[in-house]
């Protein structure tokens, strides 16, 4: 089980929360065309790294948050609060990997 | 090498120890005319229609670890073709039709068992909603009887079906023709009857690029084992479909990797004889011909490419197990385990072209593809092989979700094992 950070109660076991999936995905204006809604609807970067997901504390305080998480170790790298900018995730890999090589 | 009564009894006499390998293990060639990515049943299933039914022999499957050590090794076995929408019934019940002979084509025991599917009703709107399934089937052809509870119990003897539990079984649909396979024996069969038709199988060779000329059609493939120059590609990595395509620049696409589990208890004598699914409580479970009870619980809720889920899933899964079988509750249970699967949001499955010229895509086969291992190798070689999706599999584009013509599964069966 993941141990989920809410950026307001800290960290508390995955039981509380709903994963809401990919962050930032970015709607569409109602009249744009099909394919502009099916890539927001339904298409995902899925990677296989560090991704930036949504999630709700449903049993805690209700709120939704943002988090980069990587998807081979499971390991949150840092939670952050709804309308705070996306972070660079390539960069953020590389800073991991230098750290990571100290 | 044909196996037979005759080859069965004479390797006996020397303890089994001289039989030859089953495939070939060959350096890679420059260039193939197909090469199909990933060594899962499905990858496999395509490679040796190719060269059985399609002529195509000089194919490569590229496996990045060995073969059958994907989701084709880590699942439950669930064979069943009672999906609830016309273009599932066919697609699904196509596999089935080609599982009842599997065998008998490959030469090769996949111990298809079926020993039908028993799908519990909970209450009074799974028993409405199953006899609506239960037409649907009938009406495609597809064979489905309603049980009432002791109808149930006779069949599945020790199924509890008291009225005092928290989810009382209302009936339940049995497939008589539904079962269970032995996985490794699907793959290595394959690859078997595949590599005696001259299709070569390369283990240990991950695909780390894909080549594209300037006209965008794919040109070839950068392994771990070197280039692979080629003008056909099918790409049928299950779980690491996204990470495959991408390389083709194909970056997004309508599928979620998450994990998926099972575990298998300690062997026990005979015990449950026909396979036994509640989507309701979300448990599966099987006995396995070496007498471990196979059991599969649910996916985690996030993306995850670890092979590993947490444990409150199986426990969940656990806990409805023992209502249904309360006298299981002191079995130990041996291992577990978690596979990837690619999920999509209307839990059908991706066959067909894609955008890049060559590239050719069998995926989101999620939770529920082992089904599905011959009839979607079948439908991805005779869509490589013409260059355009194959009836069956034409309705599985991956153009459908800008159509908006989604196939979804997702809401009609709500678990797709
Ligand atoms: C726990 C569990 C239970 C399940 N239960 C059932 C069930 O009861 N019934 C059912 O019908 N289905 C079930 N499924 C789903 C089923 O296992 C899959 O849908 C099916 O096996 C997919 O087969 P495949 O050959 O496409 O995938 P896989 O067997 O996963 O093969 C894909 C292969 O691609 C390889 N690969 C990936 N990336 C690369 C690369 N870059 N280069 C080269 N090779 C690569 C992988 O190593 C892998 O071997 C279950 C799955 C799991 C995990
Ligand atoms: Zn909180």
């Amino acid at each position: 089980m993941l141990l989920v950070p809410c950026p307001w109660c800290g960290p508390r076991p995955e039981l509380e929360f709903v994963a809401a999936g990919e962050a930032h995905v970015a709607r569409p204006s109602p009249d744009a065309d099909p394919t502009a809604l099916a890539e927001a609807l339904y298409f995902r970067a899925n990677t296989k790294g560090l991704i930036a997901e949504r999630w709700r504390h449903l049993h805690g305080c209700g709120r939704f948050f943002n988090a980069v998480r990587h998807t081979v170790t499971d390991k949150f790298v840092m939670s952050y609060r709804p309308g705070d900018p996306a972070p660079d995730l390539a960069r953020l890999a590389e800073t991991l990997a230098a750290e990571a090589a100290l | 090498m044909r196996f037979s009564f005759l080859s069965l009894l004479r390797n006996a006499f020397s303890a089994h120890r001289d039989w030859p390998e089953q495939w070939r293990s060959p350096e890679p060639k420059p260039a193939y005319d197909v090469v199909i990515v990933g060594g899962g049943g499905h990858g496999l299933a395509a490679a040796y229609f190719l060269a059985a039914e399609f002529g195509i022999r000089n194919v490569a499957v590229v496996e990045r670890g060995w073969i059958g050590g994907g989701n084709s090794g880590r699942n439950t076995t669930i064979v069943r073709s009672n999906y609830l929408l016309e273009d599932s019934e066919a697609l699904y019940d196509h596999s089935l039709k080609i599982w009842e002979n599997l065998s008998q084509t490959l030469n090769y025991n996949v111990m298809f068992s079926p020993r039908g599917i028993l799908m519990l009703a909970h209450g009074h709107h799974d028993v409405q909603s199953f006899t609506r399934h239960l037409h649907a089937n009938r009406l495609a052809g597809i064979d489905s009887e309603w049980l009432s509870p002791e109808e149930a119990r006779a069949f599945c003897p020790g199924l509890n079906i008291s009225k005092d539990i928290r989810y009382p079984i209302g009936g339940a649909t049995l497939q008589r023709r539904g079962g269970v396979a032995r996985h490794d024996a699907v793959v290595w069969g394959f690859a078997r009857a595949a590599s005696a038709l001259g299709v070569d199988i390369l283990q240990n060779c991950e695909v780390t690029g894909i080549r594209r000329g300037p006209d965008g059609a794919v040109t070839g493939l950068d392994t771990t084992r070197g280039a692979i120059a080629t003008r056909k590609i099918g790409v049928s990595a299950a779980g690491h479909t996204s990470v495959v395509l991408e390389m083709a620049g194909l970056g997004r696409l309508p599928l979620e990797s998450t994990p998926l589990q099972a575990l298998v208890s300690e062997p026990l004598k005979p015990l449950i004889s026909c396979v036994v699914m509640s989507n309701t409580i979300h448990a599966y479970i099987s006995q396995s011909d070496k007498g471990d009870l196979v059991i599969g619980a649910g996916t985690d809720q996030y993306v995850s490419y670890s092979q590993t889920g947490g444990l409150q899933i199986t426990a969940h899964t656990l806990d409805a197990i023992c209502e249904l079988f309360p006298h299981l509750r002191r079995v130990r249970m041996m291992r577990n385990w978690g596979g990837i699967v690619d999920n999509t949001v209307d839990r059908s499955p991706i066959l067909g072209p894609t955008p890049v010229p060559g590239l050719f895509v069998n995926c989101g086969w999620g939770t529920g593809g082992f089904k599905a291992t011959p009839g979607a190798g079948h439908l991805l070689a005779a869509t490589i092989a013409r260059g355009e999706a194959h009836p069956i599999a034409a309705p599985f584009g991956l153009d459908r979700f800008a159509r908006g013509r989604l196939i979804d599964e997702a809401a009609a069966a709500a678990v797709a094992h």
